[in-house]
């Protein structure tokens, strides 16, 4: 399999509600990629594209609708979608049409815009669950994140005022990025512990919004790659995995299928002691709780004690190894597909020390990025180096 | 083999839906071309110099050379019907005496597709030249429906 | 970041927007019915709960019963061997408050979600797999339920169920 490298990454704000169409939002993104590192779409030889199912937007075939913004034209074209891993999932994509030796130069785009759905998107996710056996209950989204977070929390007894500390890091990063919508260098955890509750134990401040936005970056294979830049950033692993879709077979204190899927990325790169080699993680965080539920199942963290990370600044954007250095969902937005690409384009910016304000300091070598997605059985990760 | 038997007592089918409702905004480009339609009944088009194409109706962008394109055109309200076709069934199934009549209206490289109206299906061809017809000014909302239908020209 | 970049792309809109006419807008409903066929599994599993009954399926393979009751097991691959009826009765593994609805309006007083584990199906202690199932609880003050609390099924009385899940209104506390 040859190497691929990220080459170029653009991004347009994550913003509650955008004017932008899907397409133009693809378009805007692309359109920076493909100036970050001087291409073409002539250049580009095809297109991998993310976004989420057509019920959100009410198109059908969504992925081809918006593929003239991602160029896609007269130009070959895959759209895929696996909930919120996706933004994860389609570099993984983009990444086997390249290292297949298939293409040399590859674009990939995730896109969301979940304000089409009115008058709240999260109405939509109740198409989530099983139409026979569960829909009747009239569920919603939030009550598998609180029936997860309780089941953590309890287990291991991590108090709230702990988990909190997640999300207040998480936003104060995203302060310094320029896309970000919930950025905030000033909440606290009693703000946090203060805020509405809206499915106990999940708060609103616990919850990143439903946003608008879309990502773009480019791969190219090793012999354009180094033309193009003396700072290609390599991707050196990849994983996916999928667990059972009976949510409630499962037992939610431990996410086995970020392990295993992360175990195939470690393999691919020759990592044998995740802890020591990698350098930054960004981990998907859609909830605070999260974050820390996935920094175990990447073996990051012991069983139960992600938070300590939290807590004794190894998390932290000076730490040994920062978290979500871009702000994450929590910070910066979650439009579902594009989320998980923010944290590739993220990681591109810091490997070059081109992040600005958020730069992790000591030149980091390797990054990790996760993503996860639909009744949380899907995990995928990627691991990028220099 | 149990199993594989269905229980007679099951309910067959389990009935539901897909509740979706949306509310499209149009768009950076698609703000300008509706609101054309809707303040001054006119019909714009984006042109792409360096492909010299006419997106009709007006787009952000190029999709063969992905540049941004800032140069608007009016198209006017007259164009050649590409092709057409007669509808004689309505989107329930049911049947219609009379068809209706859809066209492709060609309006710079792209067109738009719409109704006519004032015609009789022996009457439509393909390559007849049509004429926009617009709501009053009052009850246009910036929607494609403020153009009622196509009519031939005189 | 492509640190020269200030201004990124992307225009944030109000709900005043909207309200005001600062934007155009249309709005689209789509319609969309279906008839499910309930298969064979699930069918067995509400043709029994309409008698009252939960049905879980046995591997005896990957020795475990699972519910809701399928045809093939998921980890083995062979098709399940039988159909196991259950108690109704279980044990808490989790659960929330919920003052928010499925289409966003606060409630006051909370829905109390819980994925239940059944007496009968198989538990955590045998593998990473239980035999559980999300409901409902009920007839239960909020402060009181703890993970691990024992609960019974509430059903609706015989002539009201249609063979669905919701013929079990709620769990209530045992006792």
């Amino acid at each position: 399999m040859r190497k691929v490298a990220v080459v170029g990454a653009g991004m347009t704000r994550f913003v509650r509600r955008a004017q932008e169409t899907p397409k133009e939002l693809s378009f805007l993104a692309t359109k920076m990629a493909l100036e970050s590192c001087e291409m073409t779409l002539d250049d580009i030889e095809a297109v991998c594209l993310g976004t989420a199912p057509d019920a959100f937007d009410g198109i059908h075939m969504n992925g081809e609708y918006l593929s003239d913004g991602a160029g896609g034209w007269n130009k070959p074209y895959m759209r895929s979608y696996v909930g919120g891993g996706t933004g994860v999932f389609v570099p993984i994509q983009g990444w086997y049409h390249v290292a297949s030796g298939l293409f040399d130069v590859v674009l990939v785009v995730a896109e969301e815009k979940m304000s089409s759905f009115y008058p709240h998107a999260q109405a939509a996710f109740l198409t989530i669950f099983d139409h026979t056996t569960e829909r009747a209950l009239k569920p919603n989204l939030l009550w598998i994140f609180a029936l997860e977070m309780n089941r953590y929390m309890t287990t291991y007894g991590i108090a709230k005022e702990d988990i909190a500390r997640v999300s207040v890091q998480h936003k104060h990063n995203a302060a310094n990025h320029p896309c970000a919508l919930l950025g905030d260098k000033d909440i606290t955890v009693e703000d946090v512990l203060n805020s509405e509750v809206l499915a106990w134990p999940v708060q609103r401040f616990d919850v990143s919004p439903v946003s608008d936005g879309a990502v773009a970056i480019v791969l190219a294979a090793e012999h354009v790659a180094k033309r193009l830049t003396d700072k290609p950033v390599w991707i050196e692993g990849v994983g996916w995995n999928l667990d059972t879709a009976y949510w409630a077979n499962r037992d939610l204190v431990y996410p086995r299928y970020v392990e295993y899927a992360a175990r195939q990325a470690y393999e691919m790169a020759g990592i044998k002691e995740p802890r020591k080699e990698i350098h930054i993680v960004e981990p998907y965080d859609p909830f605070d709780y999260k974050a820390l539920h996935h920094l175990e199942g990447l073996q990051l963290a012991d069983r139960g004690k992600a938070v300590d990370l939290y807590i004794n600044g190894t998390a932290a954007p000076d730490g040994n190894m920062p978290v979500c250095p871009s702000g994450g969902l929590l910070g910066v937005g979650n439009p579902i597909s594009a989320a998980g690409l923010m944290k590739i384009a993220e990681l591109f910016w810091q490997l070059r020390g081109e992040a600005g304000a958020r730069q992790v300091p000591g030149s980091p070598k390797r990054g990790l990025a996760q993503a996860w997605g639909d009744l949380m059985q899907v995990g995928t990760v990627v691991i990028m180096g220099r | 083999m149990t199993l594989l038997e269905r229980d007679r007592n099951a309910p067959q089918a389990w009935h539901g839906n897909l509740p979706v409702t949306s509310r499209y905004t149009y768009g950076l480009a698609g703000e300008r071309f509706f609101r054309a339609i809707k303040d001054e009944g006119k019909l714009l088009g984006t042109y792409c110099p360096q492909c010299e194409r006419t997106y009709v109706p007006a787009t952000l962008f190029c999709e063969r050379c992905l540049s941004q394109l800032d140069e608007w055109v009016d198209v006017g309200t007259t164009g050649e019907v590409l092709t057409f076709t007669l509808l004689y069934e309505n989107v329930d199934g049911s049947r219609r005496e009379l068809p209706e009549i859809v066209a492709f209206v060609r309006f710079g490289d792209g067109g738009i597709v719409h109704r006519l109206g004032r015609v009789v299906p022996e009457n439509v061809e393909i390559g007849l030249q049509v004429e926009a017809v617009f709501k009053d000014p009052e009850d246009r909302e910036g929607s494609i429906l403020d153009i009622v239908y196509f009519k031939p020209v005189e | 970041m492509t640190v020269k970049i200030k201004e990124f792309p992307g225009t944030p809109l109000h709900e005043g927007d909207f309200r005001d006419g600062n934007i155009l807008f249309c709005h689209d409903e789509l319609k969309a019915d279906f008839a499910w066929d309930t298969g064979i599994g699930i069918g067995k599993y509400l043709a029994g709960l309409k008698e009252g009954v939960i049905y879980g399926s046995l591997c005896s393979t990957c020795r475990k019963i699972v519910v809701p009751p399928r045809t093939v097991c998921e980890w083995c691959f062979r098709p399940m061997d039988e159909y196991i009826p259950l108690q109704d009765t279980g044990t808490v593994n989790t659960f929330s408050l919920c003052y928010v609805t499925w289409d966003v309006r606060r409630i006051k007083e909370p829905e109390l979600p819980a994925v239940i584990q059944l007496d009968g199906a198989s538990t955590l202690e045998s593998g990473p797999i239980m035999g559980g199932i999300m409901h409902k609880l009920g007839e239960v003050i909020p402060e009181e339920i703890h993970i691990g609390m024992r609960v019974q099924a509430v059903w609706k009385p015989p002539e009201e169920r249609e063979g669905s899940i919701t013929d079990i209104l709620y769990f209530k506390p045992i006792g």
